[in-house]
């Protein structure tokens, strides 16, 4: 809280400047000239790709390093010179916040409270209140190794508000979370801004909790491309998009697919069924994609200004299309993928409950849900990797667990983590994964060579593969589950924890593969994302709620005032619904 | 050969060299394979000695005669008794032992010279401070070996009959080479033992904690194929450090080697193949890297405590001894202290090699199982 009468904004940065300096030797310039204010009491979002800043940017304001150059004045105090001080007024939750997992909810949140010096009479007052605001009152006694992603990231939350701070700094507090946490965590940021005048700063990667923030800043290689209210920078694609019906006989992505393609579309993303797209400059040059099209203009958002910015700011379209030398027959389409009553106890647990559904040759197959729904689970045993409590599966035709290890050439697999070897060059990397699949001399050669062409990793080649960029990590990744030209390919999560732009290549290349014949089942928890699938099956706790295209699953939403029913509205109504009803037989759609 | 054993081998080939590649890559990691263990090997040879080369000592010489002086002269000669007092009266034995002053005291009766004259037996008594059992041990062991010196020479010095016995006293004389030459090759085994089954115990464990290892599994790698893929890389690492170790005690210790090289790494090819599988069981078992360094903590100190290396197995309660048997660092120890320091060939060594073949059978073959099967 600011002295009274004096009008001092919360964070005011000037001019900041900061380099890194990698283990290459190269220096890496994290911010360029940042130069922005908040005000006590607002909620301003940070936006941006991967590497514009962000975390950095809140790590200087929280005084956990010194800037280069420039200054940093928080809540009146210049942060260099006194980091303790605003330490001790503000609360910091990282990306990963530091849970002890051994502990109890109860047990870290006195932990915290405890370094932060909070009287015995504030914790009385706090706990209570804390409790009610993050719903984690019945699971005080539970270790916080085994709460969900969502309930983890809420307990962090708490933690960090422990001492009633007068400023809330939070990165990226919803990666990785699920739509119904995501929901109830933006719950509780909004009811500390408007209850307590809590300033809050977040970074994020979702474009739509920027919507919600009452300044937003763009953030893009170290510099601030624009900030201002979200709608201000909604409008800077004023008249530029539309909504296009995809004629008959076409998909929602083949036509986004096309529009992607094309020179003068900024960004093309499938949506409610029909694409959505940003024109670029003049409206009236001609899109060879559109001319069956139907096509309506639309109320421009945060996202379309903010990829229309990003454009300009000229970051190259991602041209993400892989061409495969040898793609899969597509002859007919029979089933490659069979799962019935599929289901896997840990202990008394049901991590997968009964679980049934068929994917086909060429189809894109997306595994929806929550943290904690069997997604994962269901993965690892598709790919053999856990045994089956009780049910079928046949991969292929065959059951990996059984079968030998030579069916195993047909898969890809795509952990959650990026799970490659983190000492070895990209190179390396690419050889080993290709001997494992048991590519040899030219062709091994011309695999590896394919894989740095096709991902755009050629620079990066003798760079340790931990020290990628996280862009990079995925698409190393997915070359090597790429390099054996695996008819079937399992994503677990491809997307979690990626920027917008990264997100969109993904889904280009994957769009690309299908189209050529291979079969993908992808896990996410990006609603949105479910829009680029062939079909859906949605799950919770272990079970399938609902199942088929995205426009079936779409029309178990509610109604909508003003814009048509999302695929998260979706998911929430049919989560929600379940849950009401104590998991009745899955509304298959 | 038929394609699918050719594919299996560039298989685990392609292992191997990651294998390698991620630990020889890294400086650090190079330096902790290659230095440690010749600094293990130099603070052994020279600090891990039983040999004592200072024992102060007091007398008390109530003979006085020409045969004591003799005795006393033998002391005094061999550089490591130091004589820190001359007592007068048998009151002041207690004292001297008390405050250290002294580590044994040497008691010469008042017929000492008479009774040798006449051919009799004659006493000379030994009080050693008991409070370092094994120092006292040691200094009473190096007593006795020259009063026995002595009752070898006294006959013959004095033209009196009796056996010439002169043979055993050089070794004595010679202690510090005597434990150094003992304990270096029985060190080979400990300090390969250490690292081979730390880097094994680490490498699935750290691919389970990093993802990694799942990747590994849906590729057509088969079970056993990682085992070896594993395995080789780890041995050899441990074949390279036990070179390491034989070079120091040869060229820097000059301890000679009697037997056959060949022979030396069979047993030591054999022991790691032992050694690795006790590792990679541990790590297949151990879901986290903490966990697996933890386990092979808890294995390498009674291996260490049970191989026979600093107490005889002789002396252990027998339900140790049995215990001992599925040591795999026992054998080594045996094995490349016969080899190195009595020449001994294969055919005599077989009792000690069969007992690691069954435990690197066991050990691999549970990994081997577990890979798969551990539900992590």
């Amino acid at each position: 809280m600011s002295p009274p009468g004096v009008r001092v904004p919360a964070v005011a940065a000037d001019g900041l400047r900061r380099t890194f300096r990698r283990d290459t030797g190269e220096i890496v310039v994290a911010l360029d000239g940042v130069t922005l204010r908040a005000e006590a009491g607002s909620l301003t979002a940070l936006v941006g790709p991967d590497g514009a800043g962000k975390t950095t940017f809140l790590r200087l304001v929280a005084g956990l390093m010194a800037p280069d150059a420039g200054t940093m004045t928080v809540l009146g105090i210049d942060v260099a010179r006194e980091p303790q001080r605003i330490q001790d007024r503000i609360g910091y939750m990282p990306q990963r916040f530091g849970l002890y997992e051994d502990l109890t909810v109860q047990e870290n949140l006195d932990l915290y409270a405890d370094l932060h010096g909070v009287s015995a009479a504030d914790k009385r007052r706090q706990y209570p209140r804390l409790m009610e605001m993050t719903a984690l009152g019945p699971f005080t006694g539970r270790l916080s190794g085994n709460l969900s992603g969502g309930m983890k990231q809420k307990l962090g939350l708490a933690c960090a508000l422990v001492r009633e701070p007068e400023l809330l700094l939070l990165d990226e507090p919803t990666a990785g979370v699920d739509p119904l946490s995501r929901q109830e965590l933006w719950q509780i940021i909004l009811h500390l801004v408007a209850e307590q005048r809590t300033t809050v700063m977040v970074s994020t990667a979702y474009l739509d909790e920027a919507e919600r923030c009452g300044r937003a800043v763009v953030l893009h290689q170290g510099k601030i491309l624009t900030q201002g209210a979200p709608d201000e920078i909604a409008r800077l694609a004023d008249g530029k998009v539309f909504l296009a019906d995809p004629p008959a006989g076409q998909t929602a992505r083949g036509l986004q697919a096309h529009l992607l393609g094309a020179q003068a579309i900024v960004d093309a993303v499938p949506e409610g069924g029909r694409v959505r797209f940003i024109r670029d400059g003049a409206a009236d040059a001609r899109v060879d994609a559109l001319a069956q099209v139907a096509v309506a203009p639309a109320q421009p958002r945060f996202e379309d200004g903010f990829m229309t910015l990003l454009r300009r700011a000229g970051d190259s379209r991602p041209a993400s299309v892989v061409t495969l030398d040898k793609p899969p027959e597509r002859q007919g389409d029979g089933v490659v993928v069979e799962v019935r009553d599929l289901v896997r106890m840990f202990g008394n647990f049901a991590a997968v409950d009964h679980v049934s559904f068929e994917v086909r040759r060429g189809e894109l197959f997306g595994l929806l849900g929550p943290n904690g729904a069997g997604k994962t689970t269901t993965f690892r045993m598709l790919c053999g990797l856990l045994p089956v409590t009780g049910g079928t599966l046949r991969v292929a035709g065959v059951d990996l667990r059984r079968a030998r290890a030579s069916a195993r050439q047909r898969i890809g697999y795509l952990a959650q983590r990026f799970s490659l070897y983190g000492d070895l060059s990209v190179v390396e990397n690419l050889e080993f994964f290709a001997s494992a699949y048991g590519l040899r001399g030219g062709r091994k050669r011309a695999r590896i060579d394919w894989a740095l062409r096709q991902f755009e990793l050629g620079d990066l080649a003798r760079l340790p593969s931990r020290h990628l960029p996280g862009g990079y990590k995925q698409r190393l990744a997915m070359a090597a589950a790429l390099l054996h030209e695996p008819a079937l390919l399992f994503l677990d999560e491809p997307t979690s924890g990626a920027d917008p732009l990264a997100r969109r290549e993904f889904w280009q290349r994957i769009n690309a593969l299908t189209e050529q014949g291979v079969t993908a089942i992808v896990t996410t928890h990006f609603m949105e994302e479910a829009e680029y699938c062939d079909r859906v099956a949605i799950l919770d706790a272990g079970r399938i709620l609902a199942q088929g295209t995205p426009a079936e699953v779409r029309a178990h939403a509610r109604r909508q005032e003003g814009r048509e029913a999302t695929m998260e509205d979706a998911f929430i109504a049919i989560v929600e619904e379940a849950r009401a009803h104590g998991h009745p037989e899955a509304g298959a759609a | 050969m038929s394609q699918p054993l050719v594919d299996s081998l560039w298989r685990i080939l392609a292992l191997v060299q990651k294998e390698l590649l991620a630990v020889l890559k890294d400086r650090k990691s190079r330096f902790s394979l290659m230095v440690p263990p010749i600094l293990q090997i130099l603070i052994f040879g020279y600090a891990a000695t039983y040999d004592l080369n200072y024992v102060p000592y007091a007398v008390l010489d109530q003979d006085r005669g020409a045969a004591s002086r003799e005795l006393l002269a033998q002391f005094d000669g061999t550089g490591i008794f130091q004589r820190v007092a001359n007592l007068d009266n048998a009151s002041e034995i207690g004292k001297t032992i008390d405050d250290q002053t002294a580590l044994v005291v040497i008691q010469i009766g008042q017929d000492f010279s008479r009774n040798l004259a006449l051919g009799r037996p004659a006493d000379v008594q030994l009080i050693a401070d008991g409070r370092n059992s094994n120092t006292a041990a040691i200094a009473s062991g190096y007593v006795a070996t020259i009063v026995d010196a002595f009752n070898a020479q006294w006959p013959a010095n004095h033209g009196q009959t009796g056996p010439p016995v002169a043979t055993a006293m050089r070794a004595w004389f010679n202690p510090e080479l005597e434990t150094r030459w003992h304990m270096i090759p029985s060190i080979i085994g400990t300090i390969v033992m250490m690292m081979t089954m730390n880097l094994s115990a680490m490498s699935v464990a750290r691919e389970r904690e990093n993802g990694t290892f799942d990747q590994l599994l849906v590729t057509p790698f088969r079970p056993a194929e990682i085992m070896i893929g594993k395995a080789v890389p780890a041995m050899f690492l441990g074949l390279t450090q036990s070179t390491m170790i034989l070079l120091v005690a040869q060229l820097w210790f000059r301890i000679p080697f009697q037997g056959s090289v060949l022979t030396l790494y069979a047993g030591l090819a054999l022991f790691l193949i032992a050694a690795v599988g006790v590792g990679l069981f541990v790590s297949s078992i151990a879901a986290t890297m903490q966990q697996a360094m933890i386990y092979i903590f808890v294995v390498i100190m009674p291996f260490a405590l049970l191989s026979g290396l600093t107490t005889p197995i002789d002396n252990m309660p027998l339900a140790f001894q049995y215990l001992t048997l599925i040591n795999p660092l026992r054998y080594a120890i045996i094995i490349a202290q016969r080899v190195y320091l009595e020449g001994a060939g294969i055919g005599l060594l077989i009792p000690d090699l069969w007992p690691m073949a069954i435990i690197a059978a066991v050990t691999l073959s549970a990994a081997t199982w577990m890979f798969r099967h551990k539900v992590a």
